[in-house]
């Protein structure tokens, strides 16, 4: 078999890995971040300092009892939680990890595949995020299930608009829409969210409101809609709709990291590799460290702003995406061809 | 290798869209109808042109589709609830539809087939799709823009309450 | 009116400033705060590992005392029955054979003797109705079981052991044994 074809595979398998392990103890440190935000402990009883927690939860999962319900339409019911889970995963093929390394005498790049419309193909594919829910609602023939579908789907088509044109903004000044050149371009000037600010708040907020995350838990909000869509699920069904969030909230920050904050790019970068005196394949170790560490900052953020900030109410949510974000991000869009316009970069 | 994965892709095209058709349950219609909207995705892909294989995806499949979806989760459609058609209606929707089908296979039988030849590989791309949008095909683009433009404040009065009666 | 305190605030309801509609100053002076307290000492007890102190009159599950020499003390009266508001104890007497001295302190003793601890709201007169100084209320917390049938508890779980014995001196605070000092007001006349 073909070196390239090979290392892509590899590659592939160790970003679903990766991202399952993320998505295993971003639950894990949810739950110690809330415990630390509201002066308690949090899970500290499985394994050192509660290391193995998201195991025990695993197993919980797979040992629970499964229902499907009667009146449920169960093929869908099956399908749903299936679809939420391979979108979740399929975005994180378009992520640039790192640079160059060399093995075996050649050059690869840590990113499973460089399309010319990487930028496209993410949003695409959080548009189809909304199907999983809006199937698994609907199938549960639960009327809770199906307000937090339809909630989801009004949700999630509201802010994919104020997302979409928030990035039409950063294509413009970046050029490209090929993720690995966005990340590249951060490297020679100032990274994206000094040029867009207004566009990455934006892009920030909509990224909230797609994931499904508080403030915007509208699909799922316990205290009204007791689950919303996946009331009726149990088991791992459950755990796949959980673990698909987790997993969304992973691939979002790594792509709010490439978009706005240079990847794995840093600071210094080359007189801190030249400095070490680092090789190839050990600089893009460190840029890859450094990238998930920006990762890791943003998935600690979400967690942040969840335990601080109570929920929308339905209408203050449509306001804001449509009467607020919208505008915003269409005056932010003439700003931005003022600004390049002004620069003579566009005649 | 290309050969098998435009033959699968038309057949999952021509099967799905049949069950769009034949399905009982309209969730299940549009769910159908978004699988064929992923393989003429596919089709767009074999042809060079990703990025109208992406905008594919994303108008359709990711927007419009969960708006029908959306709409029709809201209508509680069941079988007691469809009304009867007459069956006038049923023998003009038969020969309207079969005169359509006639004529078309009237057309494509006639027309000459060419083996398809990619004249410029870098078609699709999205930057040289944008330069002749904006240069050759400036006038359609806009006015079709401002065909949108009218259905937004048509849709926009249509929703508005009427103040004063 | 006099207000109590000079704490309450005046509400206005007064159109917002475009700073304050925006929000994210209030967003931003709400995740200072909950950052804040990632910093702050936790206040959880680890339950099993540590355990809060408890006041010293805490009424708990009870326990039904023997005398120094290991004799039963109940003497199945049924002044707890009666006096329990739940009507969660219930009783059978029995009288005592000959030779069983050693085992129940006075003539009449409890046969059965069950507390329903679904019903026990443990308001302790149980413990204050007793002539006898049997029954007390201890700092044990009834533990958890899966039938309700389990929570009623006989004779077997509630009197105690010979060799462990419950110590309910904590109990005996200094204003309970001043009480009992007087007998006038008591019926406790032994």
């Amino acid at each position: 078999m073909e070196a390239g074809l090979l290392f892509k595979i590899i590659l592939v398998v160790a970003m679903f890995a990766v991202s399952l392990l993320v998505a295993m103890y971003s639950t894990f440190l949810e739950r110690k971040v809330s415990a630390w935000m509201q002066n308690r402990k949090g899970p500290n009883r499985a394994g050192p300092l509660g290391l193995l927690q998201p195991l025990a939860d695993g197993v919980k999962m797979f040992m629970k009892e499964e229902i499907i319900p009667n009146v449920s339409n169960k093929a869908l019911f099956i399908i749903g939680p299936c679809v939420a889970m391979t979108t979740a995963l399929m975005a994180g093929a378009l992520i640039p990890w790192g640079g160059d390394i060399e093995l075996w005498g050649r050059t690869f790049t840590l990113q499973v595949a460089d399309l010319n419309i990487g930028v496209l193909y993410i949003f695409g594919i959080t548009s189809l995020g909304v199907y999983g829910i809006m199937i698994g609602g609907w199938a549960s023939n639960n009327k809770y299930s199906l307000m937090g579908a339809i909630r989801a789907s009004a949700q999630m088509i509201s802010y994919e608009i104020a997302m979409g044109l928030a990035i039409i903004a950063l294509i413009m000044s970046t050029g490209t829409m090929s993720l690995k050149e966005i990340a590249d371009q951060q490297d020679a000037g100032l990274a994206n969210f000094v040029y867009q600010p207004l566009g990455f708040l934006i892009f920030l907020i909509c990224a909230f409101a797609e994931l499904n995350r508080a403030p915007f838990d509208m699909p799922e909000s316990e205290s009204e809609l007791i689950g919303g869509y996946h009331t009726e699920y149990s088991s791992m069904k459950l755990g796949l709709f959980l673990f698909a969030e987790y997993i969304n909230m992973f691939i979002s920050s790594a792509v709010i990291v490439t978009f706005y904050f240079g990847g794995y790019h840093f600071p210094f970068q080359n007189e801190i590799n030249e400095a070490l005196g680092l090789s190839t394949t050990m600089a893009t170790a460190l840029g890859t460290g450094i990238m998930f560490l920006k990762v890791f900052f943003f998935i600690f953020f979400f967690m942040w702003i969840r335990w601080t900030l109570p929920r929308f109410r339905y209408d203050q949510l449509m306001r804001l995406g449509w009467k607020s974000l919208i505008p915003l991000a269409i005056l932010n869009i003439l700003v931005t061809g003022v600004v390049m316009w002004m620069n003579g970069k566009i005649n | 290798m290309t050969h098998y994965v435009f033959y699968f892709l038309s057949f999952l095209a021509i099967l799905s869209g049949l069950m769009v058709v034949f399905s009982k349950n309209p969730i299940h219609s549009v769910l159908y109808l978004v699988i064929t909207f992923f393989a003429i995705a596919g089709h767009y892909i074999l042809l060079n042109a990703q990025f109208l294989a992406v905008v594919h995806i994303v108008v359709y499949a990711g927007a419009i589709m969960v708006l029908f979806l959306y709409v029709l989760m809201l209508l509680n459609l069941n079988v007691s609830a469809e009304p009867v058609k007459k069956t006038w209606v049923k023998v003009a929707g038969v020969i309207s539809g079969g005169m359509l089908l006639l004529t078309l296979v009237a057309t494509f039988g006639k027309a000459e087939t060419q083996p398809l030849i990619q004249k410029d590989a870098t078609i699709g791309v999205t930057a040289n799709l944008g330069k002749i949008l904006f240069n050759e095909f400036a006038l359609p683009f806009e006015i079709s823009s401002v065909l949108l433009l009218g259905a937004m404040v048509g849709a926009i009065m249509l929703s508005k309450k009427e103040v004063n009666k | 009116m006099q207000p109590l305190t000079n704490r309450s605030k005046q509400v206005v309801k007064k159109e917002m400033t475009f700073a304050e509609k925006l929000y994210l100053p209030a967003i931003f002076g709400g995740m200072i705060i909950t950052f804040k307290n990632m910093f702050r000492k936790s206040a959880t007890v680890q339950y099993p590992e540590v355990k809060r102190d408890m006041s010293p009159n805490f009424r708990g599950q009870h326990v039904l005392k023997r005398d120094e020499n290991g004799a039963e003390r109940c003497t199945a009266c049924g002044l707890c029955a009666v006096a329990c508001p739940a009507e969660a104890i219930t009783m059978n007497a029995a009288e005592r054979k000959k030779g069983e001295e050693g085992l129940y302190r006075e003539e009449k003793y409890a046969a059965n003797y069950e507390i329903n601890m679904l019903r026990c709201i443990f308001c302790g007169l149980c413990e204050d109705a007793c002539p006898k100084e049997a029954i007390f209320l201890t700092d044990r917390i009834v533990p958890t079981e899966f039938d309700r049938d389990d929570f009623v508890y006989g004779k077997d779980k509630l009197v105690e052991k010979v060799n462990e014995r419950i110590d309910v001196t904590k109990r005996q605070t200094p204003e309970v044994l001043e009480f009992k000092k007087n007998k006038s007001l008591s019926h406790n006349k032994i």
